[in-house]
């Protein structure tokens, strides 16, 4: 008896806070809720230079210059929060930030997780090996050890392509090229951007000239925040037409 | 209410579905499970036997150095040594962090290992036997000298003293402390993902990555650390409790 009003307690009390929870029904007359009043939140991860990366003591990049511009049209505030690329996520969805913005792909499995805006920028999967490899294109790539960063969208193709025990997953990139100089792997998929700067700062490493993929960048918001979603979007679309978010791309990819 | 309750439920299944079953994800979570055991299971021998061996080095050394000096002999010579070489590597393991250790080991000591299962064992164990060496050492020192005199006064030797007399009673003394260093290791073992190798922790990130979705995995990831610690444990009890019977 006592173990059935204890779990009755706790199904009411759980309950209780799912209809807390749920009770922010929008009180809108045409102002846009965000979570701090007259500010646009950004979550990223300012380490994946050209999209996000630290000059000094503040963000820049594609991803931030554009969220400018979109926060701009917004008459908002833009405030980026710098924290690690796992906690975006989970940061976007339980209300601590707006949106999401760290060279995001869009796939469909987590498309049920968040909302995606229009995809506002393309980013490329390359492949680096050793200048000496057997891998002379993508199709060498079978039965070969692939080091990856974990959760990118490298390791979600490499690992449906070519089986997860082919895949090694590191922390972070540096970690991933460290192996393949080390010739624990022997390749490494990460984006194009970061790539080249991995070849330069290492020795005897070459990229691919095929492209392992093309995918679309996007902004991700919380499945509850589709206000916010069709207003950023609006304006990430206008951007688009007048072309500044190519000036933008152009000044940090195509500027040399 | 009653139909917020079900679609919550409904909600969880739909949700528990696609982060586990759909693609056969649970199986990253069962290989992620199985390596943080292995690892576990392999620091923590390797560990105890480190341990073993440093803390009757330091506290023989201890013990011994006043009477061993009077004589001089070869012993008194090895042993300084030993000791000192013992209390580098305490300084050095204790003073740095365990995922710096890892990564020497990884990419620096073993360049030509590819499973980095074993280079985790190894780093684990290296790092765990420095704890359980000082916890040992603390558990010798502890019991009263009386009782180690009153072993050499009945005709014991110095080691017959220690394993009848002082070790007994030094284990039970430090089998809570040694719990806990297992318990610690079992969660340190979650970095190991840095080496490219997939425990509970990481399997848990590769998951959420893929969906998306974070909390689920998370707190799976968290209740199942929990559970183990919790068998853990238990088992300790256990056995704290059968040391105890004589006490009665």
């Amino acid at each position: 008896m006592k173990k059935l009003l204890a779990f009755a307690i706790t199904v009411v009390l759980i309950a209780t806070c799912l209809v807390g929870c749920g009770g922010s029904d929008s009180k809108d007359d045409n102002k846009l809720e965000t979570v701090t009043e007259g500010k646009l939140t950004m979550a990223t991860n300012a380490e994946f230079p050209p999209y996000e990366f630290y000059e000094g003591e503040k963000v820049v990049g594609i991803d931030a210059e554009v969220a400018e511009k979109i926060a701009e049209k917004l008459g908002l505030e833009l405030e980026i929060a710098d924290v690690s690329f796992d906690s975006i996520i989970p940061g976007v969805q339980s209300g601590k930030y707006d949106m999401g913005m760290a060279g995001m792909t869009v796939t469909d499995e987590r498309k049920r997780s968040v909302n995606f805006s229009d995809s506002y920028a393309t980013g490329i999967q390359s492949v680096i090996v050793k200048e000496d490899s057997p891998i002379k294109s993508i199709d060498d790539l079978d039965g070969k050890k692939i080091g990856v960063q974990t959760a990118t969208t490298g390791d979600i193709y490499a690992s449906d392509d070519y089986g997860e025990d082919n895949v090694k997953r590191f922390e972070n990139g540096a970690a991933a090229v460290a192996a393949l100089t080390a010739n624990k792997v022997d390749c490494v998929i990460i984006d194009n951007e970061p790539a080249k700067a991995y070849v330069e700062a290492n020795k005897g490493l070459k990229i691919l000239d095929t492209e392992y993929a093309v995918e679309d960048y996007a902004i991700c918001f919380s499945k509850d925040s589709e206000e916010l979603q069709k207003k950023v979007n609006d304006a990430l679309n206008e951007l688009k037409k007048d072309g500044s978010i190519q000036k933008i791309v152009d000044k940090y990819i195509n500027a040399d | 209410m009653w139909d917020a309750i079900c679609n919550w439920f409904a909600d969880l299944g739909d949700q528990l579905y696609f982060v586990f079953i759909e693609k056969d994800r649970y199986q990253q979570m069962i290989t992620g499970l199985k390596n943080t055991l292995l690892i576990t299971a392999g620091a923590l021998i390797v560990g105890v036997v480190i341990g073993v061996v440093v803390a009757s080095i330091r506290s023989s050394y201890d013990k011994n150095k006043e009477s061993m000096k009077l004589r001089k002999g070869a012993g008194y010579y090895v042993l300084t040594v030993l000791n000192a070489i013992c209390k580098v590597y305490l300084t050095v393991i204790r003073g740095t962090p365990v995922v710096v250790q890892l990564m020497i080991s990884y990419f620096i000591i073993f360049v030509s290992a590819k499973d980095g299962v074993p280079v985790g064992i190894f780093a684990f164990g290296i790092n765990s036997g420095a704890y359980v060496a000082e916890i040992f050492r603390g558990g010798i020192m502890a019991v009263d000298n009386g009782q180690f005199e009153a072993g050499r006064s009945l005709g014991f030797n110095y080691l017959q003293t220690m394993r009848h007399i002082v070790v007994p009673q030094m284990f039970k003394a430090v089998l809570p402390t040694l719990c806990n260093e297992f318990i610690t290791l079992l969660k340190e073992t979650s970095v190991v993902g840095y080496v490219g190798v997939i425990d509970l922790t990481k399997a848990g990130n590769v998951i959420a990555g893929r969906t998306y979705s974070y909390f689920i995995p998370l707190l799976t990831v968290a209740a199942v650390y929990l559970v183990m610690v919790m068998i853990l444990s238990f088992f300790v009890g256990k056995l704290e409790r059968r040391l105890r019977k004589n006490e009665r």
